[in-house]
C-alpha cells in the first residue's frame, strides 16, 4: 500500500492546515494495511541502462519522482538482494534467505569494492554472513551502480569491481513535504514488508526520512519447507543537507539496521543481531581551488556488531557464540577539473578499520570450562589511497585512464589473538604494510552505428582480514577450518575487456567479454598436518597463493522491439574459471540465460520472464561444489493502472516459479533448494 | 623577636635530627620485613624451640611438583636462623608400607634465612594415610630434627600433574608437570622425570625424550600444530618444550616417554580408535 504526498512547492507555502492533511492518509494507509496482502514500494529496476563508455550496470531502485511508474522489476519492495541478483552482471550467493552475497565477474567480497555511498564498511561476520548489502534496504537507496574490474577502483581497491549503493536524497528539489507509507505481503514465505517516508525538501534544506520493516517465515522450496530460512529486520535512516551559499553545502546521512532471528539454513548457526550504525558528515562546493570544480569531502564512521548464535538449532556437536565487530572510520575528498578534452577527476581517501571476532564453545561436560578463541584478532587496517582519473573525448569516442594508489597497514592489536596466530606463523610480525596499485585504459569508439568498447587494466588488492588473519574459520561449504596466512602476497590481476554494442531501430545486440589473469590468486588449500577444531569438519585449509587463475564471462545481450508495445530481452553468458593446472576454480557460473517479454500499453503492462542455467560441468568437489543441476523457472507479473477520485493507484500482482520447480543454483550454499512458487501483489495509492 | 629566632633555629635542629634518626630507623625494619610475604605459608611447626615455617607460591601441599620456601626462627631470640646446614626428607606413611618422593636438595636463596627446594608428591594423603616433612638443620654444629605431619592435598582444579607407572623395562617412574600458566600460544612446556630406585630413593632420569601430543577431548580430540616433543636440558635438569595451545579450556596432553636407546617406555600413539595415551598430563584454563 501506498501514498504520497507532495504538499506545497516550497518551505513557505506549507501550512498548520496541511501537515495535520499529510498525517490523516499516512494513519489510513496503515490501516489499509491490516486489510491487505498487497505489496508496494516506490522501487522500480532499470537493469538496460549500461553506459556504453564505463562498462557500468546502474541497477535504478527508486525513482523519486515517478510514483507510478513502476516499469522494470517486477516485484516492487522486494529485498535490495532480489533487485541485485535481477540484475546483468550480479549473482548473489545464498545462504538462507537473508542477506545473499554479491557475486560480479564470478568473484566475492574479497575481491570487490562495495561501498555505500562511497563509504567503506566491512562485515563483522567471519563467515560472511552479512555481507555490506545486507546493511541497507532498498528504502535508503536511489541506485546502484555495478562497475567491472578496475572501472570499479574509484571508491576502493579491487579485483572484480566495485558496487556502490548510492543514497536517496532530495538533493535541494523544491517539492516541499513528501510522505508515504508502503507495504506488502507474499505468500510463500508469508513475508509482511511496511514502510514508509517522510520527506522535507526546499532549495535551502532538505531532510528525507525513512523506515522499513520486513518479517519472514521459514520459506518453502518447490515440494517442502526450508526450515530456519526466517528472518526479520528493520531499517530507519535520515538525511539532511543544507546550503550555506549558492555553491556550498552541508550534508549529514545516518542509517541504523537491524536484523534478527536471522535463520541460515545452508549453515549450522543462525544470527540472533546483525546490527550496523552507519554515517557521515560531507561538505560539497561547487567552485574549488582554480578551474577545479565540484569537491566534495565525506567524513564517515560505521560500526558493525554481529552476533552468530545456534540456541534455535535442536542438534548440534557443541553449543557456541560467535560475535563479531568492525568498526570503520574514514574520509574521501575529490574534485573535478575540465580541460580542453580531459575529465579530470582527483580523490584522496582512507579508512580504519577494526575487526574483532570471537568464539566461545560451551563444552558438553558442565565441568568442563568454556572454550575460548579469537577468530578474528582484533585486526586494524588502515589504509590511505589516491586515486585519478582522465577522461578523454576523442572523435566519436573516447578514452578513460585511471589510477588508483593506497597503503595499507594490518596491525593484529590483541596480545591474545597474536599469540594464537604465532603458533602457526612464530616469526610473525604484529603490523605490515602493503603497497597497492591500479591502472586501467578504457576504450570507446565509435564506427557509424557500432560502438566498440576495449580496456586493459592492472590492479591488486591485499588479502582480506580472514585471509591474511582468520584463525579456525570454519567452512560449512567444504567443511573445512580455515586458517589465515599473514605473509600472503597481494593478488594482481591483469583484466581486459572487450564489449561491441549494435544499437539499431528495433534490435539492439551487444556482447561483451572479460578475462581476468589473476596472479598470487587467494585460495584456501588443505594442510593435512592440521588438526581439524570443528567437530565433524573434514580437515585444515590454509590459505596460500595460487601461481595463477585465469576467468572468462562472456555475455551476449540482446532486445528486440517487436511493436511499440511489446518488448523482448535476452541474455545469455557463459563463465569459466581455472587454476594454473587447469582445476576448476569454485562458485563460477554455468552457462545462464534469462529473457523477458513485456508487453505495454497505456495503463497495462504485463511481463513473462524466464530465468535459467544448464548443467554446472565444471565444479570443484574439492571446496564441497558438486553439478548443479540445469533448470528454468518462469515468472510473471501483470500491472494496471487507474484512478480514484482523482488520486492515482497503481496495482501490481505475479507469480514467481510459476512450476513450482525444486532447484538449485551453483551459488546456493550446500545446495539448498531455491524458493518455489510465489504470489505477491502490490497496490500503490497516491494521493495528488 | 630573639625568642623566635632561637625557636625556629631548635625547630630546624630537631627536623634534622629527627630526620636522621628516621633514617636510622628504617634499615631494621627492612630487615624484619618477611621475604616470603608475597608466599603462602602452608605450614608451621615447632621442635627444639625453633619454628618452621613452609612457604609456597600454590595454597596447598600439592600432588606433583611443589616449590617450597621455609625458613627456621629461634623462638628465644625471635630472630631467623641464617646459613644453616639443612637437609630434608618427605615421607608417605601408608598403610602397610613407607615410602618418599622425589625430592632436591635444600638450597639457600638470596636471603640467607631463606632455604628452598622442591618435592614431587605422588599421592594426595586422606584419613589413615598421611606425608609427614621432616627437616634437618644444623646450628653451630649441632644437628636438630623437626618433623611434622602435613596435609597433601589433589590439586585444587582436580587435573593430573604427575604420573606414577612402571615403564616396559620394570622400572618404576615418575613423570611430574612443572607448573605453568597456560595462555592460547606456543607455550614453554616441562617436566622432570624421576626413576624409583627404592622406597626412600628417587634419582633424576637424564637424557630421555617426553613425547607430547595435546588433545581436546571435548573437541573432537582436536590437536595443535608446532609442539616440541620434551628434551632433557642438561644445565637446568628438565625436560623442556613447546606446547600449543590453540583455545582455552580442558586440554589433555598425551605422552610417550622413551629412553635413550629410542624404546617407548611408556604411552600410546593417538589415532582414530585410541583417542587418549595411558600417560598424560590435563591443562584446563
Amino acid at each position: 500500500m501506498k501514498t504520497e504526498y507532495s504538499i506545497g512547492l516550497s518551505h513557505s507555502t506549507i501550512g498548520t492546515l496541511k501537515k495535520t492533511k499529510l498525517f490523516f492518509p499516512v494513519l489510513l494507509a496503515m490501516v489499509f494495511h491490516c486489510f491487505s496482502t498487497a505489496q508496494e514500494s516506490k522501487v522500480d529496476l532499470v537493469t538496460d541502462s549500461i553506459l556504453p563508455v564505463h562498462l557500468e550496470e546502474v541497477i535504478v531502485i527508486s525513482s523519486y519522482n515517478k510514483a507510478l511508474e513502476h516499469k522494470s522489476h517486477h516485484k516492487p519492495l522486494s529485498t535490495l538482494d532480489e533487485y541485485l541478483e535481477s540484475s546483468n552482471k550480479v549473482n548473489m550467493i545464498k545462504r538462507g534467505a537473508y542477506a545473499w552475497e554479491p557475486v560480479l565477474n564470478d568473484m566475492s567480497s574479497e575481491r570487490l569494492s562495495i561501498t555505500i555511498d562511497g563509504m567503506r564498511v566491512f562485515g563483522a561476520c567471519t563467515d560472511k554472513m552479512d555481507p555490506i548489502t545486507s546493511y541497507v534496504d532498498v528504502s535508503n537507496l536511489s541506485d546502484v551502480h555495478v562497475a567491472s574490474g578496475q572501472q570499479g577502483a574509484e571508491q576502493g581497491t579491487t579485483i572484480g569491481g566495485g558496487i556502490d549503493l548510492r543514497l536517496e536524497k532530495s538533493n535541494f528539489k523544491p517539492k516541499g513535504w513528501v510522505g508515504s507509507v508502503e507495504t506488502g505481503g507474499e505468500t510463500n514465505n508469508e513475508a509482511q514488508i511496511i514502510g514508509g517516508e517522510l520527506n522535507y525538501s526546499d532549495e535551502q534544506f532538505y531532510i528525507d526520512t525513512d523506515i522499513i520493516y520486513r518479517k519472514a517465515e521459514n520459506y518453502t522450496a518447490g515440494g517442502g519447507e526450508v526450515a530456519f530460512s526466517q528472518f526479520e529486520k528493520y531499517n530507519i535512516s535520515a538525511n539532511a543537507g543544507y546550503k550555506i551559499s549558492d555553491d556550498q553545502q552541508l550534508l549529514a546521512s545516518f542509517i541504523y539496521d537491524e536484523a534478527k532471528n536471522v535463520g541460515y539454513p545452508a549453515l549450522p548457526m543462525d544470527v540472533s543481531l546483525a546490527r550496523a550504525f552507519i554515517g557521515s558528515i560531507s561538505w560539497v562546493q561547487s567552485r574549488f581551488i582554480g578551474d577545479f570544480k565540484n569537491w566534495e569531502t565525506k567524513l564517515y564512521a560505521n560500526s558493525i556488531t554481529h552476533i552468530m548464535d545456534d540456541s534455535q538449532r535442536p542438534d548440534v556437536p557443541i553449543r557456541m557464540d560467535m560475535p563479531g565487530w568492525s568498526d570503520t572510520y574514514g574520509y574521501y575528498s575529490q574534485t573535478e577539473l575540465t580541460m580542453d578534452k580531459h575529465q579530470f577527476l582527483l580523490k584522496l581517501d582512507g579508512f580504519y578499520n577494526r575487526s574483532l571476532a570471537e568464539m566461545t564453545m560451551y563444552p558438553i561436560n558442565p565441568n568442563e570450562r568454556e572454550m575460548f578463541m579469537l577468530t578474528w584478532p582484533d585486526v586494524r587496517m588502515i589504509n590511505s589511497g589516491f586515486y585519478a582519473e582522465d577522461e578523454i573525448s576523442l572523435k566519436e569516442g573516447s578514452l578513460k585512464l585511471s589510477t588508483r594508489l593506497a597503503v595499507q597497514g594490518f596491525n593484529v592489536a590483541d596480545e591474545f589473538g597474536l599469540n594464537s596466530l604465532r603458533i602457526f606463523y612464530p616469526e610473525m610480525s604484529q603490523r605490515q604494510a602493503r603497497f597497492l596499485k591500479s591502472v586501467s585504459a578504457a576504450y570507446h569508439k565509435k564506427f557509424k552505428m557500432l560502438h566498440v568498447n576495449g580496456g586493459l587494466s592492472y590492479g591488486d588488492r591485499a588479502p582480506s582480514v580472514s585471509e591474511g588473519f582468520g584463525f579456525y574459520l570454519f567452512n560449512s561449504f567444504d567443511n573445512h577450518d580455515y586458517i589465515g596466512d599473514p605473509d600472503l602476497k597481494n593478488e594482481k590481476a591483469i583484466e581486459t575487456n572487450v564489449k561491441v554494442s549494435l544499437p539499431m531501430k528495433k534490435l539492439t545486440i551487444g556482447v561483451e567479454a572479460n578475462y581476468f589473469h589473476t596472479m598470487d590468486f587467494i585460495i584456501g588449500e588443505v594442510n593435512p598436518d592440521l588438526s581439524v577444531m570443528t567437530i565433524g569438519a573434514e580437515g585444515v585449509k590454509v590459505y596460500k597463493n595460487l601461481e595463477y587463475a585465469n576467468l572468462y564471462n562472456i555475455s551476449l545481450d540482446t532486445k528486440y522491439e517487436v511493436t511499440p508495445e511489446l518488448l523482448w530481452t535476452g541474455l545469455i553468458s557463459y563463465h569459466r574459471g581455472t587454476d594454473q593446472d587447469g582445476q576448476n576454480l569454485p562458485f563460477i557460473s554455468p552457462i545462464a540465460y534469462n529473457s523477458m517479454v513485456q508487453y505495454t500499453t497505456g495503463t497495462f503492462s504485463g511481463s513473462l520472464t524466464m530465468r535459467g542455467a544448464a548443467d554446472q560441468v565444471n565444479f570443484n568437489p574439492v571446496f564441497g561444489e558438486d553439478r548443479s543441476n540445469a533448470y528454468t523457472v518462469f515468472s510473471m507479473a501483470l500491472g494496471k493502472s487507474f484512478s480514484i477520485n482523482k488520486d492515482a493507484v497503481y496495482i501490481k500482482t505475479g507469480v514467481e516459479n510459476i512450476f513450482d520447480e525444486f532447484y538449485s543454483t551453483y551459488t546456493d550454499w550446500n545446495n539448498i533448494p531455491r524458493m518455489g512458487r510465489n504470489f505477491f501483489m502490490t497496490v500503490s495509492y497516491a494521493i495528488n | 623577636m630573639k625568642i623566635i629566632k632561637i625557636l625556629f633555629t631548635a625547630l630546624i635542629l630537631s627536623t634534622t635530627f629527627f630526620s636522621c634518626s628516621d633514617n636510622d630507623n628504617d634499615d631494621p625494619i627492612v630487615i624484619s620485613e618477611n621475604p616470603l610475604e608475597d608466599y603462602n605459608m602452608l605450614t608451621s611447626f615447632t621442635a627444639n624451640n625453633h619454628s618452621v615455617e613452609i612457604y609456597s607460591e600454590q595454597q596447598q601441599f600439592t600432588v606433583g611438583y611443589n616449590e617450597l620456601f621455609f625458613r627456621i626462627k629461634d623462638d628465644a631470640s625471635d630472630s631467623y636462623i641464617s646459613n644453616a646446614e639443612v637437609s630434608w626428607k618427605p615421607v608417605m606413611h601408608m598403610t602397610s608400607m613407607m615410602h618418599s618422593c622425589p625430592n632436591s636438595t635444600v638450597s639457600k636463596t638470596n636471603d640467607a634465612s631463606v632455604y628452598t627446594g622442591y618435592t614431587v608428591f605422588q599421592m594426595p594423603g586422606n584419613a589413615d594415610e598421611y606425608w609427614e616433612m621432616t627437616i634437618e638443620y644444623t646450628i653451630e654444629g649441632q644437628t636438630y630434627n623437626a618433623t611434622e605431619r602435613i596435609e597433601v592435598r589433589t590439586p585444587l582444579d582436580g587435573k593430573k600433574t604427575v604420573n606414577v607407572f612402571m615403564g616396559s623395562d620394570d622400572t618404576r617412574y615418575v613423570l611430574a608437570m612443572m607448573p605453568m600458566n597456560p595462555e592460547v600460544a606456543v607455550n614453554d612446556f616441562a617436566a622432570m622425570l624421576f626413576k624409583m630406585e627404592n622406597m626412600m630413593s628417587f634419582p633424576a632420569v637424564e637424557n630421555y625424550k617426553v613425547h607430547i601430543d595435546p588433545r581436546m577431548p571435548g573437541m573432537g580430540n582436536h590437536s595443535s600444530p608446532n609442539n616440541k616433543d620434551l628434551f632433557f636440558n642438561t644445565s637446568s635438569g628438565i625436560y623442556m618444550g613447546k606446547l600449543s595451545l590453540t583455545m582455552t579450556g580442558y586440554w589433555k596432553i598425551n605422552l610417550k616417554l622413551e629412553n635413550e636407546s629410542g624404546e617407548i617406555l611408556k604411552g600410546e600413539d593417538i589415532t582414530e580408535e585410541n583417542e587418549s595415551s595411558s600417560l598424560f598430563f590435563e591443562i584446563e584454563f
